[in-house]
């Protein structure tokens, strides 16, 4: 680790370089990278960061970013360059890690020495001991209570209140009695049960955020649709690479098969067809040739094309949806969390009752320091400490739960948000359907093993989406590639070879419609592989389950009548079709007027208003980068069962969270009156501050099942 | 008495050292990717030595 400090801080030679690499999992994969990468000549060191499935890479100023991401892709890793406007936000965990330490080691000292007082010091040891506690217990207060005086004072500023300000009060009261207390040579002293409250709190909340932290820096390593970059032709006829945000309008990109645009642009010379399912969720490829206008984000399928930029970064079609979508969160952002939500009613409670203990006990004559320490008293042991645990502990074991299914929850209140979802509107291409073309199962079943093996060896020369989804699909039914020579590539024809004296193709049919591919075999009549979306596995049982569960679902999509018409016969689910990025954002907000609360799940970049407008949103790890960074949650793999899987594990995590409040509140009950009669003790404080902390983590521990 | 004023220097003493030792790892960056710290103990480095090491 020290290396790595030293690497990192040391002024290494030339350039440094960031590559996401979505694949690695294990010491194996970070081995071969890091090995893989250093021994590339003008490489001098290389640093994987498998938290955040990264790589940072320094080079000489002449090794390129692609020349990289070849290099990975040889070690089969595919990686990404970072995009500086996605990189990942500040951890949020980090800032609570010193705070914590600080409270943990204060509180086992200061603990320790309040025992001794419990077992009977008095005199001079007391004093003592009592000094000693302020010495060590009222600088690490005001250190890790930092964080919750801070949030408390934002919040009573704007005149709300947060489970942090009766969390202030109370600390700051207690801290000023104890240290009261220790001047005048008092008996009791309460610095242990303050730091304990805080090292409990802030252990709640670093488990909160560590659980974000890891979801989002797995959504994070999935960065891979957006093309970050493109190569320029340069006037001289020279080729190079240059990062999306520095084109301008008037260069030229050249774009393979298989590439993403990386700007908006009009075509100067090729033609190929274009996938625009990310941008409008239509389905079928447009035909394109020199003159047509193409949008950044959509993908190439066919030939190589020269695209004169027209717009770039801020001024593409993108920043149009992205403007849409900021004007869209406000559900979202009126969203009150349920903890918030509940220390409304509490705050108020908990100091009425701390104020009649002091007015009752000066009215009984009892004297104004003796009334004082009964009200501070009741304030300390109403202090939310079981009350802050309740939400996060719960929601940080949801979160694993659902993280272990492949589903990552990116916001805290989502869980909440998701569980009072009573309506869901499904994108189709892309959430329905897997958004990507399937080879017809029914054609490959018929293809002999022969023929498949040659399909096989041939797709796998190229990086044509058709090929790759070819390769993928028959490499999945175990057909072993056949033994194919002289294999050559023609861009925006095909693939052919020679296998056994034969000739052999893989190339575009003849007839056109359709997405297709043929496969010649010389002596044999060519085989036609037609490709289509298909709907996700598990589609049906899904959707019933949503059924069961009181939500209703249909469909809202982007794509043509007739291509939605198709799925919402097989589905069942009533549809709307051909809406654009707004229509999708008012339907949402037509179903919440009439008091819905609504799920969207969707993945392409027209969706995104509508992420951001419902209640809830998910997208499947699949969708684009707008997609996938306006949901909720993000889920992993093709199933459609994690919709259902999400809701039901939201709903448990609520109905524990509610247990939990009933467990605090009921401590509260049994303790306040105590604390009112003036019973209570820094040694029962502390003891049933642990107690109830303790039950409410046990209680939530029940959710490590939730996502079963 | 005598044994407290020499023990409880000493408890603090060794807390603080801890405490310390917290604060420097988390200066130097070994919270960045705890997930890879239990990984990279798995490597094996027979052969060539790790990247970071060569010259």
């Amino acid at each position: 680790m020290t290396s790595a400090a030293r690497a990192a801080d040391g002024a290494a030679p030339g350039e440094r370089t960031v590559l996401v690499v979505p694949g690695m999992h294990c010491a194996g994969c970070m081995a071969k990278v890091e090995r893989g990468l250093a021994d590339l000549p003008g490489v001098s060191a290389a640093r994987v960061n498998l938290t955040a499935r990264q790589v940072t890479v320094t080079h000489a100023a002449e090794v390129t970013t692609p020349v990289l991401v070849d290099a990975l892709g040889a070690l089969g890793f595919p990686a990404q360059p970072r995009a500086e406007e996605l990189a990942p936000p500040p951890s949020a965990v980090k800032p609570l890690l010193a705070p914590l330490g600080v409270a943990g080691f204060a509180a086992m000292n200061v603990m320790l020495l309040s025992v001794s007082i419990w077992s009977g010091a008095g005199g001079a040891t007391r004093e003592l001991f009592h000094w000693l506690s302020a010495l060590i217990g009222i600088p690490a207060i005001v250190y890790s209570g930092w964080v919750f005086f801070t949030s408390a004072w934002g919040a009573l500023r704007h005149g709300r209140t947060n489970m942090d300000v009766p969390i202030s009060i109370g600390v700051t009261l207690a801290t000023g009695l104890s240290l009261y207390e220790t001047v005048t040579g008092g008996a009791t002293a309460w610095f242990d049960g303050t730091l304990m409250l805080l090292l409990f709190l802030l252990a709640g909340r670093a488990l909160d955020a560590a659980m974000r932290d890891k979801a989002r820096a797995g959504v994070d390593a999935l960065l891979r649709q957006a093309a970050p970059g493109a190569l320029v032709l340069g006037r001289d006829g020279s080729v190079e690479w240059i990062a999306a945000p520095q084109l301008v309008p008037g260069m030229v990109m050249r774009v393979a098969a298989g590439e993403r645009l990386a700007a908006d642009g009009e075509i100067v010379a090729g033609r190929s067809r274009l996938d625009n399912s990310l941008l409008t969720g239509e389905s079928a490829a447009v035909a394109v040739a020199a003159g047509d206008a193409v949008h950044a984000g959509t993908l190439n399928l066919d030939g190589s094309l020269d695209v004169r930029v027209t717009a770039a970064g801020q001024g593409t079609t993108l920043a149009e949806i992205a403007k849409l979508m900021d004007a869209s969160g406000q559900a979202r952002s009126k969203y009150v969390r349920i903890a918030d939500r509940a220390s409304r009613l509490y705050a108020p409670a908990v100091h009425t009752l701390a104020a009649l203990s002091f007015a009752g006990w000066m009215i009984a004559d009892a004297g104004l320091h003796q009334s004082l320490v009964i009200a501070i008293a009741v304030l300390i042991i109403t202090c939310p400490c079981a009350l802050g645990l309740a939400v996060p502990v719960a929601q940080v074991v949801a979160c694993g739960a659902l993280m272990k299914r492949g589903i990552m929850v990116k916001d805290g209140s989502a869980l909440e948000r998701l569980a009072g979802v009573d309506r869901a509107l499904l994108d189709k291409t892309g959430t329905l359907t897997l958004g990507r073309p399937v080879p017809d199962p029914a054609v490959l079943d018929r293809l002999g093993a022969e023929a498949a093996g040659v399909a096989l060896a041939l797709a796998s020369h190229s990086r044509h989406p058709l090929s790759r989804a070819l390769v993928e699909a028959l490499a999945q039914r175990g057909v072993s590639a056949a033994e194919v020579t002289d294999v050559a590539e023609e861009p925006g024809q095909g693939v052919r070879g020679t296998w056994a004296g034969k000739a052999v193709a893989l190339r575009r049919p003849n007839e056109a419609g359709g997405m297709a591919t043929a496969l010649d075999i010389a002596g044999s009549p060519a085989w036609l592989i037609p490709f289509a979306d298909r709907l996700r596995p598990e589609t049906e049982a899904a959707l019933a389950d949503l059924g069961r569960l009181g939500i209703g679902a249909s469909i809202l999509s982007g794509d043509n009548a007739a291509a939605v018409g198709e799925v919402a016969r097989v589905t069942g689910l009533t549809a709307q079709a051909s809406a654009s990025p707004a229509d999708k954002r008012d339907a949402i907000a037509r179903l919440q007027a009439a008091g819905h609360t609504v799920l969207m799940a969707g993945d392409g970049l027209n969706d995104g208003p509508a992420l951001a407008a419902a209640n809830a949103s998910i997208a499947p790890g699949t969708a684009s980068d707008v997609g996938r960074q306006a949901a909720d949650l993000v889920f992993l793999g093709d199933s459609l069962d994690a919709l259902p899987r999400a809701i039901r594990a939201a709903r448990r995590t609520m109905a524990v969270v509610r247990q939990n409040f009933a467990l605090a509140i009921g401590y509260n009950v049994l303790a306040v009156p105590l604390a009112m009669a003036g019973k209570v003790t820094p040694l029962i404080a502390a003891a049933a501050m642990s107690l109830s902390s303790l039950i409410v983590i046990a209680n939530s521990l029940r959710l490590v099942r939730a996502a079963n | 008495m005598t044994g407290l004023a020499l023990l409880i220097p000493i408890a603090l003493f060794m807390g603080l050292i801890g405490l310390a030792a917290f604060f420097w790892a988390l200066r130097t960056g070994q919270f960045e990717d705890i997930e890879g710290a239990a990984a990279r103990i798995l490597i094996d480095e027979e052969g060539d030595a790790l990247p970071e090491e060569q010259p």
